[in-house]
């Protein structure tokens, strides 16, 4: 283990993705999350990786993808409008079944929006913003250390499914600081292991072997139904292994928040400031975003009045909470938008407005 | 120890980011829990800068700081703008070289640092900022003097090794 050092979000994601085993890297500037092309152009190359800037988000998606049927890992990173101009390679990428880390370092939209944070980008990544049965992958961390440990354990988790795997970072995760203790560096893949671990790389036919063959287009239907069944199973399975959450104080709340990201850090501040004022106050703090963690509802204490989605968009979340709430207990809502973030005390004062319209 | 939320504020180009890591820097070094949170924005050199840092025993939830407990302003507006978001009994510290309307509350406690005049006297006013940091850290005890003075080693070490033994002077020159 290394020692703990003091790290800007966005190099520390960055470096995650090296440490990770991540070799290339497309982008294109955008605010908030500059740092990380201008980590990994100074960075990479030292590792025998490579950094592309590309002239546009639509050409990085591309380059990303391309680089990945080679069998190297990469590492995309951008912010919300640039993610929104790569949709179409992520519902390549599923449908070929090319694993790639993406990181989202979101601000406020819709279209070109603002440049603070923001999560209105949770429909998005968890429905998919491509065409298409596919399905991603979503981890909404809170903290720069668990946003490092995922970033590492995504480009494992990618390899091991053949697919896209997505982090939804924001601005005020990107642009802070605090101390973290970074993953050891995984040994640089040779293109020998490679051939062996993943036989569907593209890496030259060496003059005897069939073709191999990666492709999104599957003009036949019945062909195509085959394939969209074959990774629904690949779905079903992710759907079992990867809801991760944590809660915290479930027992006796009057009201439970759910919350990820940024936004679940102020609210785990206004908890404490409600429980000073006598009001009980607990927290589902989704980890993965899809598969949605349904299963940490059923922790929910009869006692509660009422749950509330607390997000950075307008009831994005809330859809899904509803969902696992499944009719059990009220769902009210709220939020900010458009980069704007709540302080604790608002949170609390909204939180107090909530209980008492439903008094 | 009780968690200290402070907040620098200033024109951008004073150093404000920087002494704010700075302080960030110093607290992890004293094993202490800190988060640094910069504002960000299509911000220059004129326009203004701020960060909050929060530093604490215990783990800590939020970065972001609704009721300082101390402020540091390095100019006028900052003062206008963000004296309302102390907490009551908060510390105030004014570079008074450019701070000419002090507090108006009267429930805080305001420490007037020449920072400006000082680091002019010192021939580089760009170093006001290491002036105040030195003043703060000295009336404050936020973080100890000695991982302080090892920050400052690191973060004028290289090619800005030139401008360490002046800034070490800036640090020390309020007692």
């Amino acid at each position: 283990m290394s020692e703990k050092q003091l790290m800007k979000g966005n190099e520390a994601f960055a470096e995650a993705a090296i440490r990770g085993g991540c070799r290339l890297y497309f982008g294109y500037p955008i605010t908030p999350q500059n740092e990380i092309p201008e980590y990994m152009s100074r960075e990479l190359d030292k590792v025998g990786g490579a950094f592309v800037q590309a002239e546009s988000e639509l050409a990085a998606v591309n380059m990303a993808y391309g680089g990945a049927l080679t069998g190297k890992n990469v590492f995309l990173s951008s912010s919300s409008p640039g993610i929104a101009l790569m949709q179409e390679g992520f519902s390549f990428m599923a449908s070929a079944e090319i694993p790639m880390v993406i990181l989202n370092v979101m601000r406020g939209g819709p279209g070109v929006g603002g440049i603070q944070p923001g999560q209105a980008d949770y429909r998005q990544a968890t429905r998919g913003g491509g065409n298409g049965d596919y399905h991603i992958p979503v981890y909404g961390p809170a903290s720069i250390q668990e946003t490092v440990n995922i970033i590492y354990d995504a480009v494992t988790l990618a390899d091991r499914y053949r697919n896209p795997v997505i982090i939804l970072a924001d601005g005020m995760l990107g642009q802070m600081m605090e101390p973290i203790i970074l993953p050891e560096a995984r040994e640089t893949v040779t293109e020998e292991e490679i051939r062996i671990q993943k036989p569907w790389a593209l890496l030259g036919h060496q003059d005897k072997k069939e073709r191999t063959v990666v492709k999104s287009l599957r003009l036949q239907p019945d062909d195509l139904e085959n394939h969209n069944n074959k990774m629904h199973e690949k779905y079903i399975e992710m759907m079992e292994e990867l809801p991760q959450y944590e809660s915290y104080r479930l027992e006796d709340a009057e009201v439970v928040f759910v919350s990820f990201g940024s936004m679940s850090r102020i609210v785990r501040e206004a908890m404490d400031h409600l429980a000073e004022q006598g009001i009980k106050a607990g927290m589902i703090r989704p980890i993965s975003l899809w598969p949605f963690p349904n299963k940490a509802f059923d922790e929910i204490s009869p006692k509660t009045k009422m749950v509330i989605s607390a997000e950075l968009s307008i009831g994005q979340m809330m859809d899904d909470v509803k969902c696992a709430v499944c009719g059990r207990f009220p769902v009210e809502l709220l939020y900010r938008t458009g980069g704007m973030v709540p302080t604790p005390l608002e949170v609390v004062e909204k939180t107090k407005a909530l209980l008492e319209v439903t008094k | 120890m009780a968690t200290h939320k402070i907040l620098i504020a200033g024109f951008g180009g004073q150093g404000i980011i920087l002494i704010g890591q700075m302080l960030a820097y110093a607290a992890m070094m004293d094993n202490k829990e800190v988060t640094f949170l910069p504002s960000y924005g299509p911000e220059m050199r004129g326009g203004t800068a701020n960060c909050t840092i929060v530093i604490s025993d215990s783990p800590i939830s939020c970065p972001l700081v609704d009721k300082a407990t101390c402020l540091v302003v390095m100019n006028q507006p900052s003062l206008a703008k963000y004296e309302d978001m102390v907490e009551p009994g908060g510390t105030v510290f004014i570079n008074s070289s450019l701070v000419k309307q002090g507090v108006k509350r009267s429930d805080l406690t305001e420490i007037a640092v020449e920072a400006g005049e000082l680091a002019i006297g010192l021939g580089n006013e760009k170093m006001a900022n290491i002036v105040m940091l030195g003043a703060l850290i000295r009336k404050m005890n936020f973080v100890s003097e000695e991982n302080m003075e090892k920050v400052l080693a690191k973060v004028f070490s290289g090619r800005k090794e030139h401008l360490l033994e002046g800034n070490r002077v800036a640090f020390h020159v309020v007692k």
